[in-house]
């Protein structure tokens, strides 16, 4: 079976332990997950998790159940063939030694990259978007050189259905 | 009013009526507060493992919520294998461990342990308290948590100051859990698929586990085979669901089952598992496991679903509901020819032994045991040979009379349990059936029967070896018999009498009945030696990962 990409919205108790309960899940249950990214709700006593993981249909069933079945787990929102934002955060540094700086501020405005700071020899660029826009940057910028770079993991909400009247 | 105070109260509510433990320093007020408690008894155990393996053993033969106690640090994490092994069971216990002060806490104290942290993976919830005020709504949550949908343990860590500290008092009404909503209810439109899939199927087998015996569905699953005329199969865990006796039953299946439910498994074109999980000890290589059938999957845990093997019709809830709707909706059934077939591999292949010789056989010590007790025992056993001669020759007829640690196959788990099993039902036999190996692992728990004079008795079946693995030696390891020789110097009867029990040995068949009269009329805990043969097997037997049809067996057939 091959494996698929699932993202999932996961909302916890705001309390001590979760994560751990959580990070331990996939752990102990042998599950590959890609990234996690977790903060605080519309409502203080819940935190939201987005979770990306990658397994074949039997892992990523399993997944899910294995989280629900978590006492501190409120709901699990499975959101992979639903109509969602997803965006993630990037900041990047980049090598700009005996390069055309032009040339990599042109990529930067292109993927609408914000300038978070430079050095004579470095820019710090901060990307927002899916995960496919911020791997095509990293692609670009790869053949200038990327000195040290950080991601958010993504986070995601589904769209609001329209009213049609 | 004082927390240790609250807590007991809370426990009061509960209806807890015993619990097992052990005192230390930071549960000291605790064990201040239970000194003047005049309802809830307190038993206390020689080793902080025994008392979780007999909450588990109380807890599983009564259908209540064990409940066993322990200090912070070395006291926590002896309780430890005790809580996994009820994990893997599904038990309600409640483990209560002291923890260091709140202030102390991650500055490794002394006698501090992480313990929420080392159960996480082996719990269905845990607690570390954090305020006096909130122990009450905690314990409530942690019964509530424990005792329904898929059971389980539940550890409350307390630290010390939680357990001085003062508040008013009150017991909620209600767990506060928006995130555990266990469905019991099965959706409808399953049941009717399940109902057409049973209805067209030629060669049905019922295959169930513990949890048709944690839900109180026997009759409704007896009432299904009969009218559907399937025979079933139990899992190690399913034994005692349905009587031994009953025409419809067709023993355990997997690696040490019966060679007629292996077959009916795998000849099947439908198989009903309720409340079982397909574990590997039970399917052999999953990809020839009943390679012809249609599987519906009624299961309280969703997660046990489509975990190890794809399902045809999965049904969440609880198999008791279920299963009654579905014999309410199903048309009659006869399978004639299946259950001739069925009925011919029954005669042709039963599970039997050779009891020839004066030498003492595990099986024959097994049967005297039902017959002497008119099997209205409650038998827990250890883990190894002995407890697969118990799964297959002591002939169980109801639920909760056959306690044995199954998934995660603790030796040291019979005798405690057992201890525990006997504190529940005060006036009945209780017996473990035992290896050599296995009893000296919680040995210590002879102390605590004597002192409280909890009447079990104990059959060690004493072939002098680590037997199941000798026996994995002998069939895969060309007879190397690595370190599992153990016939020291244990001398089981000074043992026994050395705490203060009865000893008793036989080391010949016509000794066996005598001796087991003997244990039998006294009225306090016995050890009974049997020196059974050495190099016994458990037949038949599939090798681990082989299909079911790849049955392994002894000379003696
Ligand atoms: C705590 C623990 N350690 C090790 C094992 C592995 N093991 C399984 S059966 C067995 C031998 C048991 O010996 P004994 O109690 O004498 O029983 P027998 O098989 O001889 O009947 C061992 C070591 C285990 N199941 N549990
Ligand atoms: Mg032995």
């Amino acid at each position: 079976m091959s494996d698929k990409r699932k993202i999932i919205g996961v909302i916890v108790e705001n309390q001590p332990g979760v994560l751990a309960r959580i990070a331990g899940l996939f752990s102990s249950r042998n599950f590959n997950i890609e990234s996690l990214a977790v903060g605080e709700t519309e409502d203080p006593t819940t935190s939201r998790m987005t979770i990306v993981a990658r397994g074949d249909e039997i892992v990523l069933e399993q997944i899910e159940k294995q989280l629900n079945k978590l006492i501190d787990v409120i709901k699990v929102i499975d959101m992979t063939d639903e109509d969602y934002v997803e965006r993630e955060l990037a900041l990047i540094k980049i090598n700009t030694e005996g390069k055309d700086k032009t040339e990599i501020m042109h990529y930067i405005n292109i993927f609408k990259g914000k300038v978070m700071d430079t050095s004579h020899d470095t820019i710090m660029v901060e990307i927002t978007g899916n995960d496919e826009r911020i791997n095509s940057f990293l692609n670009i910028m790869k053949d200038f050189g990327i000195k040290e770079m950080v991601r958010t993991g993504p986070v995601a909400l589904i769209r609001e259905k329209k009213k049609r009247d | 009013m004082k927390g240790s105070k609250i807590l007991l109260e809370c426990l009061k509510k509960e209806g807890v009526e015993i619990i097992f433990g052990y005192p230390g320093g930071v549960v000291l007020p605790l064990f201040d507060e239970i000194y003047s408690e005049k309802q809830i008894k307190l038993v206390l155990v020689r080793h902080e493992q025994g008392a979780a393996h007999m909450a588990d053993g109380y807890a599983r033969s009564t259908g209540k919520v064990g409940v066993c106690l322990a200090t912070s640090g070395p006291g926590a994490t002896n309780l430890v294998t005790g809580i996994a092994t009820a994990y893997m069971d599904s038990v309600p216990i409640i483990a209560l461990t002291g923890q260091v002060l709140t202030s102390h806490i991650g500055n490794d104290a002394f006698q501090e342990a992480d313990i929420t942290g080392i159960t996480r993976p082996i719990v269905k919830h845990n607690y570390l308290v954090r305020k006096t005020k909130d122990i009450p709504q905690i314990i409530k949550n942690s019964f509530y948590i424990a005792s329904t949908g898929r059971p389980g343990p539940v550890v409350i860590d307390l630290p010390k100051d939680v357990l001085i500290g003062d508040v008013d008092f009150q017991y909620p009404d209600a767990p506060n859990l928006r995130g555990y909503k266990p469905n019991y209810e099965g959706n409808k439109l399953q049941i009717k698929k399940a109902v057409e899939l049973i209805e067209k199927a030629q060669r049905p087998v019922i295959y169930i586990g513990g949890g048709v015996i944690i839900s109180g569905a026997s009759a409704e699953v007896i009432a299904l085979a009969e009218k559907i005329n399937a025979p079933v199969t139990t899992t190690l865990m399913g034994i005692g669901s349905i009587p031994w006796n009953h025409p419809l039953y067709i023993g355990m299946l997997g690696m040490h089952g019966t060679k007629y439910a292996n077959y009916s498994v795998q000849e099947s074109d439908l198989l009903i598992a309720i409340g079982a999980r397909f574990d590997d000890r039970v399917t052999g290589d999953v990809k020839t496991f009943a390679p012809h059938a249609d599987i519906i999957h009624i299961d309280i845990d969703s997660a046990s679903i489509g975990k190890i093997i794809k399902v045809d019709v999965p049904i969440v809830g609880d198999a008791k509901r279920i299963v009654k709707e579905i014999v309410d909706l199903v048309k009659k059934k006869e399978h004639k020819e299946w259950l001739e077939k069925v009925n011919k591999w029954k005669q042709d292949f039963p599970l039997t032994y050779n009891n020839e010789g004066e030498v003492i056989k595990p099986q024959y010590v097994i049967e005297k045991i039902h017959e002497l007790t008119k099997g209205e025992a409650i038998i827990t056993t250890e883990v190894g040979q002995n407890q697969m001669w118990a799964a297959q020759f002591y002939k169980v007829s109801k639920p909760r009379t056959f306690i044995t640690s199954g998934g995660l196959g603790t030796m040291g788990y019979g005798f405690p349990a057992a201890i525990g099993a006997q504190a529940g039902n005060p006036g009945k036999i209780v017996f473990d059936i035992a290896g050599d190996g296995s009893i000296q692992m919680n040995i210590q728990e002879l102390a605590t029967a004597v002192k409280y004079n909890f009447p079990v008795k104990v059959a060690i079946l004493n072939n002098g070896y680590l037997g199941m693995v000798r026996q994995w030696q002998e069939l895969f390891f060309g007879k190397r018999y690595s370190h599992t020789y153990i016939e020291d110097s244990v001398d089981f009867v000074k043992l026994a009498e050395a705490y203060g029990a009865k000893g008793l040995r036989a080391t010949k068949k016509e000794e066996v009945v005598k001796v087991l009269d003997e244990a039998l009329s006294y009225n306090g805990p016995v050890l009974i030696d049997f020196r059974i043969s050495k190099e016994e097997n458990v037949w038949p037997m599939v090798p681990a990962g082989a299909s079911l049809n790849n049955m392994l067996e002894g000379e003696l057939a």
